[in-house]
């Protein structure tokens, strides 16, 4: 890793340059390109078919997705050498974003792309990536993935299905079910998790006709109901050993490091569910007449309109950052080297805090975008005839799949504090350097900056340290139980994900004034004022809690003086704020920066 | 090709009615050009020999991702005629300049879309025909070739049927929606055409042609001003019975509306 790359998590510890950062504003005429090509199909193809695939009308979906492959979009992070483009991560995720806008289609993409096609394209051997590989980069074979059990759902390595070696030493016979099979209904490959002799957890490459598989009935689900989703059967499956997937015993490595792309790719793709809803709630909004007026004049509406544009814009500039970042990690990558798998792996994982926050952060912003268009559209948003019951019916998995919530929110300062105890970050130090200032000396008054948002950028300074206080006095107080104190662990995940999102909002936000000026920035910036001042009080709320769960009497108050002078804001007027900010999109008819 | 507003745009004349707000216009290929690329496509396709598909286009330097696209979508060559000396051209003065470009390229067949869906003359590429002195079919809804490459056979719709002509190549031709289904431009495509050239051309390449004949000057029509559109007022629901609804409208005709 390159020196002055910044390491993953050190956001919190290190100030950032708003012109190191991608943003989406970055993104050259073939990227837009490539963008189009998606916008296109999902517009032309895949959205007058709607009714068709939720119906799961036979074929549908999978000719969708053929036909998608047909334009190239399945081999975006496939290696050349296996027939793939092999393209940079922003311009992946922004095809993500875009097919994001194709409710159940976009997770029938995103899973053979995704945990359907990167095992193999991670772990396979030459052999396993030439017979399998440039087949899943065409479409040509559709991938999906078995890990959950009935019995192990987070806890995936308590799998019970099992793979022992045949007597003759060819294959492993695979027994056990496995339920949740994204693509399962029409997979021609899939990659289930099982343990060689009930003990060593590993990866297998199984072939939908291999004899003793056969598939449950589709589940009948809340939402996305146009993808596929089975449980399967394995009754004394003959999987050639050939089709072991990277090491015996090693399989949690695969099945993690997959989980990390898929996170911050749903991340993104929150963002492009929350445009469409946004384009359509203000078209709506603009035509629906009531006390002679359309609805989009009405300040409570307009209040909607500014949030959902609002978190979809900070969403938008922690997705591309976090691209960038990974760009700027994977792309010196020699691609023909031997390690070349295993160095993508490792770069991506050393993003993998910032993977979570865009996990939990792009579906909870679409839990609200869509259950906010559902209210605009009023009772046409609860009957079908509108597309805003089905957005909402969409968003709420993004909760629960590849990884819960909660899940994520422990891996947040989880992974964080591990990091810091190997010394890969020195957030140890700088806690403890914070606790020091904050605690022994008054805070010496600033000298009175200049420049565009000073105030904003102090707070989401002071928020950073905010996290860096919390997390502090969290591990002193529980050292290695900290673990255990989940209460605790989720306020500090939402402190630092707020940390990331406010700022990348912000720095974005300066990128475009320096390149656009003052007056081209006009609504981002507002945008992002909104947001932090909108966001100051409940970090400020999140911190207490932790404070008063780690300290009392004496010790509290101090802490909280501490708190204070950190959180300490003067409110800007925030109500205002949103109604230019909805009359700037009112007008767009569009979420469009 | 023309590159014209996205479909959706929202337009907005300036404050002075001269013209419209570029600031903020998504463009797009001019849809129905995007027919006339498919069907020259086809046409190479079909030849399966050393045909070329040329695509062309008169406009600032926005038009150059418009070629792009036509690269991407599988075209070979990519022609960016510009000029600040053409701004202000009108259709007929645009036409003289595509001609003289024409003239430099051996051509066996010209397409164009039907229309430009943003200033909807319909005239561009009848006139680069005149200026080339070689026939036209307008509107075309099917086309063949012969295999000699000498002849077309185009269909095109008119009042109460189809009207089949036969014409001599080299033509001008353009494309009407129907004609096919014009393929989207696929990722590794647009990875190739980032590798294609697009050859600028501008007035000094262009033998013949003075400052004079191009742009405002050259044209032949001038455009005064922009109106909106009035404002609709919003839709009235007529409720009750359909008796009721029936004498509730003539009414709502003859008071408020007064039309009768």
């Amino acid at each position: 890793m390159a020196d002055d790359l910044p390491k993953g998590g050190s956001f919190l510890i290190e100030e950032t340059d708003p012109a190191s950062i991608f943003t989406p504003e970055d993104f050259t005429e073939e990227q837009r390109m490539f963008a189009k090509t998606a916008e296109d199909f999902i517009h032309n193809e895949v959205i007058p078919k709607i009714e068709q695939t939720e119906a799961k009308e036979e074929g549908v979906m999978v000719e969708l997705l053929k036909k998608s492959g047909e334009l190239g979009l399945l081999m975006i992070d496939v290696p050349e050498k296996y027939g793939g483009l092999e393209l940079d991560k922003a311009t992946s995720m922004l095809v993500t974003e875009v097919i994001s806008k194709g409710g159940a289609f976009a997770v029938t993409y995103a899973v053979h792309i995704g945990i359907g096609t990167l095992p193999v394209s991670y772990f396979g051997t030459p052999v396993q990536k030439e017979k399998y590989l440039t087949k899943l980069a065409t479409g040509e074979l559709i991938g999906s993935y078995a890990l959950t059990e009935a019995g192990s759902g987070s806890d995936a390595l308590a799998a019970k299905t099992r793979a022992d070696l045949s007597d003759d030493g060819k294959y492993y016979i695979l027994n056990g079910e496995k339920t949740f099979l994204s693509n399962g209904g029409f997979a021609d490959l899939i990659i289930v998790f099982a343990k060689v002799g009930g003990e060593e957890f590993s990866a297998f490459i199984v072939e939908r006709g291999y004899d003793g598989l056969t598939l449950g009935a589709e589940e009948k689900k809340l939402g996305i109901r146009g993808s596929s989703t089975v449980q399967i059967f394995l009754d004394n499956v003959k999987v050639p050993v050939e089709n072991l997937l990277g090491e015996k015993g090693k399989g949690h490595k695969i099945a993690f490091n997959i989980l990390n792309v898929g996170r911050f790719k749903l991340g993104v793709g929150s963002v492009g569910s929350a445009k469409i809803a946004i384009d359509d709630s203000i078209k709506y909004a603009n035509e629906r007449q009531q006390f002679g007026k359309p609805i989009a004049s009405f300040g409570m509406i307009k209040n909607k309109i500014a949030n959902m544009a609002t978190y979809t814009y900070v969403t938008e500039s922690m997705s591309y950052r976090t691209a960038g970042l990974m760009d700027g990690i994977l792309s010196p990558i020699d691609r023909d080297a031997d390690d070349a798998s295993e160095l993508t792996m490792k770069g991506i994982e050393e993003y993998v805090t910032e993977c979570s926050i865009m996990k939990v952060k792009g579906t909870e912003m679409i839990g609200y975008v869509a259950d906010e268009s559902v209210q605009i559209f009023g009772g046409y948003g609860y009957v079908e005839d509108y597309p805003a019951e089905r957005y909402f019916r969409d968003a709420r998995i993004g909760r629960i799949y590849e990884g819960t919530n909660e899940i994520n929110r422990m891996l947040i300062p989880g992974m964080l504090l591990k990091r810091a105890m190997k010394g890969e970050i020195p957030l140890m130090a700088a806690a403890k350097k914070l606790q020091d200032e904050l605690l022994e000396f008054p805070m010496m008054e600033e000298t009175e900056e200049e420049g565009l948002l000073i105030e904003e950028k102090k707070l989401v300074q002071n928020v950073k340290k905010v996290s860096l206080l919390t997390a502090g006095v969290a591990v002193q107080k529980f050292m290695d139980k900290l673990q255990d104190q989940q209460g605790v662990l989720g306020n500090l995940a939402d402190i630092i994900i707020e940390a990331y999102g406010m700022e990348s909002a912000l720095l974005r936000t300066l990128k475009i004034a320096a390149s656009k000026g003052e007056d081209g920035a006009d609504v981002v910036f507002k945008m992002t004022r909104l947001y932090i001042y909108d966001t100051i009080g409940k970090i400020d709320q999140w911190a207490r809690e932790v404070l008063a769960a780690c300290s009392d009497g004496d010790e509290l108050r101090t802490m909280l003086a501490a708190l204070r002078r950190l959180t300490r804001n003067i409110p800007v007027d925030t109500l205002g704020l949103r109604l230019e900010i909805a009359d700037y999109f009112i007008e767009k008819e569009k979420y469009e920066i | 090709m023309k590159n014209v507003p996205d479909t959706e745009t929202k337009i907005k004349l300036t404050s002075d009615r001269s013209g419209i707000e570029t600031q903020g216009i998504k463009y797009v290929m001019n849809p129905f050009d995007e027919y006339a690329v498919e069907a020259a496509l086809q046409l190479k396709e079909k030849f399966k020999d050393d045909t070329t598909v040329t695509v062309m286009s008169l406009g600032p330097d926005r038009v150059v991702e418009t070629l792009r696209t036509a690269l991407a979508m599988g075209a070979d060559e990519a022609v960016h005629v510009w000029d600040p000396a053409f701004e202000g051209s009108d259709m007929l003065s645009g036409a003289k300049i595509l001609a003289k470009v024409a003239e430099k390229m051996e051509f066996d067949l010209i397409l164009g879309g039907k229309q430009g869906i943003d200033y909807d003359s319909m005239q561009t590429c009848a006139a680069v025909a005149e200026h080339l002195g070689i026939p036209q079919v307008q509107i075309v809804i099917a086309l063949e070739i012969s295999d000699d490459k000498t002849s077309i056979v185009a269909r095109r719709r008119i009042e109460g049927g189809d009207e089949v002509v036969n014409i001599k190549l080299p033509a001008v031709v353009t494309c009407e929606k129907g004609l096919n289904e014009p393929r989207y431009a696929s990722l590794p495509g647009i990875m190739k055409a980032k590798k294609k050239e697009i050859k600028k051309i501008g007035l000094s390449d262009l033998e013949g042609l003075s400052a004079a004949d191009v742009g405002a000057s050259g044209s032949a029509t001038k455009i005064v001003g922009y109106e909106p559109l009035a404002e609709r007022a919003p839709c009235r629901m007529l409720e009750g019975e359909p008796g009721q609804q029936v004498s509730d409208l003539v009414r709502a005709l003859r008071e408020d509306a007064k039309v009768i």
